[in-house]
């Protein structure tokens, strides 16, 4: 045979000048909010705050000087922020290092706000897991939907309707037929937003807004017309408890934070490393990730691209609907009107943050929930601050996130494209 | 392994695309499908591969019949397909490509990607691919992509290989590579189909040839014994001119002056690089290079569709660099974009509509804020019979008409105004023989009323047919300038891959 030899080195992959400009954006950020901590945290604040890390007063608290921290926050900001300016970003540690960076000044924030007083940062970290959970289950919903390439916009819906499930049946019949009624009821309205999307080639964006339309709509109604009339009847189920993990529960600080929780954290963490596994090693993953980036070139490897489509987005649906189930049956323990509030979106931008992966998914649901579990906190501290304001800094971090000053990943190729087999 | 197609009809709402077509195919053979665009070569591999079922014949595999529902069942039976547009994932590296579909996976259906791995190297290395299995398919160059597309038939043990226009995107050094491959598979017992338009790869690689036309098959030839005007008679169905008939060029003063220009493409990374060349009046000037070399964003820059980074751009002595197209247009230059469905034409609007689309807000064309449809329509009508566009009428939308006759309306809509500067981009992709013929004539009869002419084509043939200086680009370059009298193809070629020209061009 002949050997060929020419054109096999690759083409060199340039650097993206977008990706330049947000290295340096990212490099300015740092250097102002270097400025901020000086200006504001820093200059003139005395004392120490405690930070308590164990369950109780005095069990694990470590004091830190608020000033101290302050200025070493700042160096360490501008450290960064001239490194990103000379190097244009860390490449794939940018992003990484951007939300160790946010934890960081939240943390310095918090120390000026505690300063001279003590501070349970453990139970702030618990908070933070609880505000997450629903947030990374839409995020997860949402990273099984769109990489087959259909975009759900209906996951808000998915998630109110999984909790007014959750507490209707859980009423009745007990909270793990509650989970189960949740958890299919996700499924069925992902498979009508599945029929619309795949079958009658809808616009998915539409589909999804009337996914939740419908879904706030056949709640409210049903809420104001069963529940309101007789709350201890349908709108009272018991709540799933915590059951603590023998051995590593007991581990010290983040034991009772992530291994003493109900089984819907327990749910979250498998589903995320199961989906991690599934969609990078296993044939049903490169199959679904072929759809979700070249539906027809799948097609012609004789991949049916519509049944991935649907399995997929129905699954989808049902982790949306689980998730959703955790409102009424993990932590309230009874249904309101839109109890959601939105964390179906910001799950959308924590996949979006994430980079469609579940892990990054995950991670980044995190980001938003500790974002949400400060504004209480500094409520409680009685910071200076109005807590309009207050309230508004998940959705302020979500904002940031998604306009791009993490970039943009890049989502799937077919993503939010019906595909018409000729 | 023998495949046989039989009296293969198929029919689409007022046409019929195949009728009782009959193909045969031995392995260890290359069969050549010759025919024009929509000659139905597509259609009939559509239907042998399982993508459309035939409404009437069968086809056999060793003489039992088969049916096919998708494709499925066709690489099943042992047929591959290498597609026009390939069919890869981007993002997936090359052996996630060449697997999926038939995934080899241990308990639980978890991927062995280094069996994968394994006998994809093997493969490479029986038929001389050359191809490192980890690569990102994206990063790889179009050549090697292909061969990527290769290997994922060979994977699934395909014994009879179908090539739809395989070196449409290939360099002519990569095309010898390519038929040194087709040869290979050919050694290894394989039958291949080969689809084409190009009359000289048929006769340099096939051993029997079919010719479609019109859905129906014209004829076949033995490659030893054929000429190219007999089988370009044979596609076309009667004598065509396969030379340009042009007299010798009379340049006059500088029309188009480009410098130092430089442009970047929709990633923002630099894709040309500094080029400084000048059109004539009164001469053609032809661009050949492989697809994706810079022409593209060349001519956007040119026109106006896309801002140079640096570099300036004048037109009949007057500075247009970073001018709106608009502004280019009404300076009087005349642009055939290389996409016309896209860039030429709006699909969904009738002829009326599509000839005004470059002067609908002026005279004569509205008065005030109101369109004069009566006289679009007549000046519509007048350019149709005089551009030769076949159309039942003026009000059929564009997207009805022929590959031919979409290119020929915009070339009436642009040609029919005063012009100076012509710039056209794949002026014939997609056309059949007639309307090249007839383009072509109107390209030149434009040089000779004494426009300047700028061609960019990836098309060889075209490019020496018409031009009289050609300028090859190679990675955002201009590496050679050559005549076109006395440059061979061979010649052209290596420029075409990245070799530069010596000063003196040698005869």
């Amino acid at each position: 045979m002949v050997g060929l030899t020419t054109a096999t080195a690759p083409v060199p992959v340039l650097r993206d000048p977008a990706d330049i400009r947000r290295g340096r954006n990212i490099g300015i950020v740092y250097l102002i909010l270097a400025a901020v901590v000086v200006f504001s945290f820093a200059l003139g604040t005395e004392g120490n705050a405690v930070f308590r890390l164990g369950a109780r007063p005095g069990e694990i608290d470590v004091t830190v000087p608020a000033a101290g921290l302050a200025w070493f926050t700042a160096a360490l900001f501008a450290v960064l922020g001239v490194t990103h300016l000379v190097r244009a970003g860390l490449g794939r540690w940018t992003n990484i290092v951007l939300g160790t960076a946010m934890v960081l000044f939240a943390i310095t924030f918090l120390g000026w706000a505690a300063a001279g007083n003590s501070f349970s940062l453990a139970g702030m970290l618990a908070s933070t897991v609880a505000a997450a959970t629903p947030i990374a289950f839409g995020g997860l919903s949402g990273v099984m939907c769109e990489r087959v390439g259909v975009i759900n916009i209906g996951i808000e819906g998915m998630l109110l309707t999984g909790a007014f499930m959750g507490a209707f049946v859980g009423s009745l019949a007990g909270p793990w037929m509650g989970v189960a009624a949740a958890t299919l009821a996700g499924g069925l309205m992902a498979l009508l937003l599945a029929v619309l999307a795949i079958r009658y080639r809808v616009d998915q964006i539409i589909a999804g807004v009337v996914i939740n339309i419908l879904a706030l709509g056949l709640t409210s109604f049903l809420s104001s017309q069963l529940m309101v009339q007789d709350a201890a009847r349908y709108n009272s189920p018991d709540i799933l408890s915590r059951v603590p993990i023998p051995g590593l529960a007991s581990i010290p600080v983040i034991g009772p934070i992530l291994f003493n929780q109900n089984i819907f954290v327990y749910g979250l963490f498998v589903i995320v490393a199961v989906m991690t596994f599934a969609l990078f090693k296993t044939r049903w993953g490169l199959r679904s990730r072929a759809v979700g980036e070249h539906p027809k070139a799948a097609d012609t490897l004789g991949i049916n691209v519509y049944r991935t489509r649907y399995r997929n987005v129905v699954t989808g649906g049902l982790i949306a609907g689980f998730g959703g189930a955790f409102f009424t049956l993990g932590t309230v323990g009874s249904f309101n009107e839109n109890m959601t509030g939105g964390r179906g979106f910001i799950g959308l931008a924590a996949m979006i943050f994430g980079r469609w992966h579940p892990v990054g998914a995950f991670a980044a649901a995190l980001v938003f929930g500790f974002a949400d579990a400060l504004q209480v906190r500094l409520a409680i501290l009685n910071v200076n601050i109005a807590s309009e304001f207050l309230a508004m800094i998940p959705y302020l971090v979500t904002i940031i996130v998604v306009a791009g000053l993490v970039g943009r990943s890049r989502p799937p190729a077919a993503d939010g494209q019906p595909y018409i087999k000729e | 392994m023998k495949l046989e197609l039989r009296d293969i009809t198929k029919r689409f709402p007022g046409v019929i695309a195949n009728d009782s077509v009959n193909l045969e195919v031995n392995s260890g053979e290359v069969v050549a499908l010759l025919g024009e665009n929509g000659a139905g070569k597509s259609t009939l591999m559509n239907i042998l591969y399982g993508l459309y079922t035939a409404d009437e014949g069968e086809v056999l595999i060793d003489g039992a019949p088969v049916h096919f529902d998708d494709p499925g069942d066709a690489i099943e039976a042992g047929l591959g397909m290498v597609h026009q547009h390939f069919m890869l994932v981007p993002v997936f590296d090359l052996t996630e490509n060449v697997i999926l579909g038939v995934e080899p996976t241990s308990a639980g259906g978890r991927l062995d990607m280094g069996e994968a791995r394994e006998r994809v190297a093997e493969i490479s290395a029986r038929y001389g691919l050359d191809v490192d299995p980890s690569a990102i398919v994206e990063n790889l160059p179009v050549g090697v992509q292909q061969r990527v597309e290769i290997i994922k038939v060979l994977f699934r043990e395909a014994e009879i290989i179908i090539f739809d226009e395989p070196t449409a995107v290939l360099t002519p050094q990569e095309v010898s590579e390519f038929f040194e491959i087709i040869r290979g598979l050919k050694e290894n017992g394989k039958g291949i189909i080969f689809i084409t338009h190009k009359l000289g790869e048929v006769l340099t690689i096939a051993d029997r040839i079919t010719v479609l036309r019109r859905g129906r098959v014209a004829g076949e030839a033995d490659p030893k014994t054929t000429t190219r005007q007999e089988l370009s008679e044979m596609m076309v169905g009667r004598p065509v001119q396969l030379v340009v008939d042009k007299g010798p060029p009379s340049p006059g003063e500088v029309v188009l002056e480009v410098t130092d220009l430089a442009v970047a493409d929709d990633r923002g990374h630099g894709s040309v690089a500094g080029v400084s060349f000048q059109v004539r009046a009164g001469e053609i000037v032809g661009i050949a290079g492989v697809q994706g070399n810079g022409q593209t964003e060349l001519v956007e820059a040119i026109t106006g569709l896309r801002h140079p980074v640096s570099g300036r751009i004048r037109i009949g002595g007057a500075d247009y660099t970073g001018a709106s197209p608009r502004q280019i247009h009404n300076s009087g230059v005349a642009h055939i974009p290389e996409d016309r469905q896209d860039d030429g034409l709006v699909l969904d609007f009738d002829l009326v509509e599509n000839m005004i689309l470059d002067g609908y807000y002026d005279e004569p064309y509205s008065r005030g804020l109101s369109i004069d449809w009566d006289h679009s329509r007549d000046v519509a009508e007048r350019l149709v019979e005089q551009f030769d566009v076949r159309t039942p009428s003026v009000d059929v939308t564009a997207g009805h008409l022929s590959g031919g006759n979409q290119q020929k309306l915009i070339v009436a809509r642009e040609f029919a105004r005063d012009t100076k500067l012509v710039i056209a981009a794949q002026p014939t992709r997609g056309v059949d023989v007639g309307s090249i013929e007839y383009i072509h004539s109107q390209i030149v009869e434009e040089r000779d009323s004494g426009s300047a002419v700028l061609i960019v084509s990836s098309e060889l043939d075209e490019v020496t047919a018409l031009a009289d200086r050609i300028l090859v680009m190679c990675r955002g370059r201009i590496v050679a300038e050559a005549d076109p009298k006395i440059t061979t193809h061979a010649q052209l070629g290596l420029y075409m891959a990245g070799e530069t020209a010596p000063p003196e061009v040698r005869p």
